[in-house]
């Protein structure tokens, strides 16, 4: 049952433990205890809006960063990566298969301040030997939700 | 000037068009309107099913088949059916691919309804069964289910609808709306009355896919002495959300599918090639897709029911289709005086249980084929529309 709670928050962090209850057929109670366990065993590591900030007139600007990483002997990409993450600007951290190693996407209010960041600070880590810093252009769908069209219901033309 | 009322078959004229239509006509007027209405999903066709109609249009497969289907699609009907529900179809001449349930629904009807011929239906029932049986020249006797029966039909209500004019007896389960299903000794009572008649049972299964609960639906014809007296009718439309693809068929005894062949050759020619093709597929490879929609359904009618009951509108537990059929009988309202109060006050569409037959009074018909935001939204709303009313 807990990963159907799992899966039902993955969609929307906003159900209550009363509808989740309902939903998965279970007790309200067994709900509260499970999301509790889930949150102490960290499988449940948060819950966040999924915001479209190009609405906003405010500036907002993110980057993928792709980094060229030499690893350490007995810590590999750890080091870099954990020192990477600690950083307010960075959004995501993955160790990457392919031609570079680390994907850093960067948020910042506009493109110099990204370029600043990579400059001052990514690219100045010891072990980083290059960085490519691709800007992204326009957001379609993010964390499944899509940012683009608002689904018209184009049902109810006959009555069955 | 020609007077159309004299020209016009006053068998068609004098069938009633849906009332349903001018309510729904006023809620599409409406801004901001919440629908808990419609009855088809709000799934997609499952991609891979879409591509097989695309890769059939690329390679173009764009002329007829034969006139009772696709080969290769009766086949696999007659796979399906086999595995699901037990029953063992010969796709060269037991099997009709119709356009929807709806053709197969008429053409059986016409196939087996000659003037004066009785056709039992079950009500609250789909809306088609009444018309097509009359524009047929049948009679249509209705069996009023109801809600202390879980909408069955029980053996002692058929018993008394049986006339020596009886010809078909309708099945509508899983029933849209109540979400009623008949299970297997449900089933075997009915058969009990039915063997020795020459009774025949259209069995609209186009919901078999989506019952819940951990029970399975039972196809009529898999009863003891059933299969021969059965035309089973199913569809694409509800289990694999391909409305639009309008794909059905009808399954039953060589003798009659024959003869609804014929029907269907000259009023027809075949079903929708590109449906056909898409159809191949949902049937082959898309359990899991079912199997997803149905665990969604569950959620929904779950969030559904519970909401309904929480604000005092008694709701059974619908166990099969994508409907809950709440009483609203404590209001004191009619059916229709309750939806269009509730559609202009709250901006909420819901279906009288009359629609569906007289004995819809004192219900409403509400899908679940929403979001669950969207049904939790249409239900803060009736909750408001009943303490208003207090």
């Amino acid at each position: 049952m807990k990963y159907e709670i799992l899966k039902l928050l993955a969609r929307n962090a906003k159900y209550t433990n009363e509808e989740l209850a309902v939903m998965l057929n279970i007790d309200e109670k067994e709900v509260a205890e499970d999301i509790k366990q889930l949150e102490k065993d960290g499988l449940l590591r948060g819950y966040k809006a999924v915001v479209d900030w190009e609405k906003l007139d405010e500036a907002y600007v993110s980057a993928i960063v792709e980094l060229n990483v030499v690893p350490k002997a007995g810590l590999g990409f750890e080091e870099v990566a954990e020192k990477i993450m600690k950083y307010n600007e960075v959004e995501s951290v993955y160790l990457m298969s392919g031609v570079y190693d680390l994907n850093v996407v960067v948020k910042g209010k506009t493109l110099r301040d990204i370029a600043w960041f990579v400059a001052k600070e990514l690219a100045t880590i010891d072990s980083v030997t290059s960085t490519t810093t691709h800007f992204v252009m326009r957001r379609y769908k993010e964390l499944d939700v899509d940012l683009v069209t608002f689904d018209k219901d184009d049902r109810g033309q006959l009555f069955v | 000037m020609i007077d159309y009322s004299r020209v016009l078959n006053k068998t068609v004229t004098e069938i009633k068009p849906s009332g349903i239509r001018r309510f729904f006509d006023i809620a599409a007027t409406m801004d901001n309107v919440i629908s808990l209405g419609v009855g088809e999903p709000d799934f997609q066709t499952p991609w891979q099913i879409r591509k097989a109609g695309i890769n059939s249009l690329e390679k173009g497969k764009t002329k007829y088949t034969s006139n009772k289907g696709d080969a290769k699609l009766l086949e696999e009907i007659s796979t399906y059916m086999k595995r699901k529900f037990g029953l063992t179809y010969n796709p060269l001449n037991e099997i009709l691919v119709t356009v929807g349930g709806s053709e197969a629904i008429d053409a059986a009807i016409r196939a087996l309804v000659a003037v004066g011929d009785e056709v039992i239906i079950p009500q609250p029932s789909y809306v088609c069964y009444e018309p097509i049986t009359r524009l047929a020249g049948g009679v249509p006797v209705i069996i009023n289910t109801k809600a202390e029966n879980d909408f069955k039909v029980t053996p002692e209500e058929l018993k008394a609808a049986i006339t020596d004019k009886t010809k078909v007896l309708v099945l509508p389960y899983p029933c849209n709306p109540t979400g009623a299903i008949m299970e297997r000794e449900d089933l075997e009572k009915l058969a009990d009355v039915l063997k020795d008649t020459d009774i025949m049972v259209l069995s609209d299964e186009i919901y078999a896919e989506l019952t819940f609960g951990g029970k399975p639906h039972v196809s009529p014809a898999s009863v003891d002495g059933m299969f021969e007296r059965t035309v089973t009718i199913n569809g694409f439309s509800k289990a694999f959300s391909m409305t639009g693809w309008r794909m059905g068929y009808a399954c039953g005894p060589a003798p009659i599918m024959e003869q609804m062949i014929k029907i269907h050759q000259f009023a027809i020619m075949c079903a929708p090639t590109t449906s056909q093709y898409a159809a191949i597929e949902a049937l082959k490879n898309c359990d899991g897709e079912v199997e997803y929609m149905v665990n969604e359904y569950n959620m929904r009618r779950r969030i559904m029911v519970a909401g309904f009951n929480r604000i005092g509108l008694t709701c059974r537990e619908p166990k099969g289709a994508f409907y809950a059929f709440p009483s609203i009988e404590s209001t004191g309202m009619t059916s229709e005086e309750f939806c269009e109060k509730l559609l202009h006050s709250k901006k909420v569409a819901v279906v009288p249980g009359t629609a569906f037959g007289d004995s819809g009074e004192g219900f409403i018909r509400a899908s679940y084929c929403y979001s669950v935001e969207h049904i939790n939204e249409a239900i803060r709303r009736i909750d408001e529309f009943l303490k208003e009313l207090r």
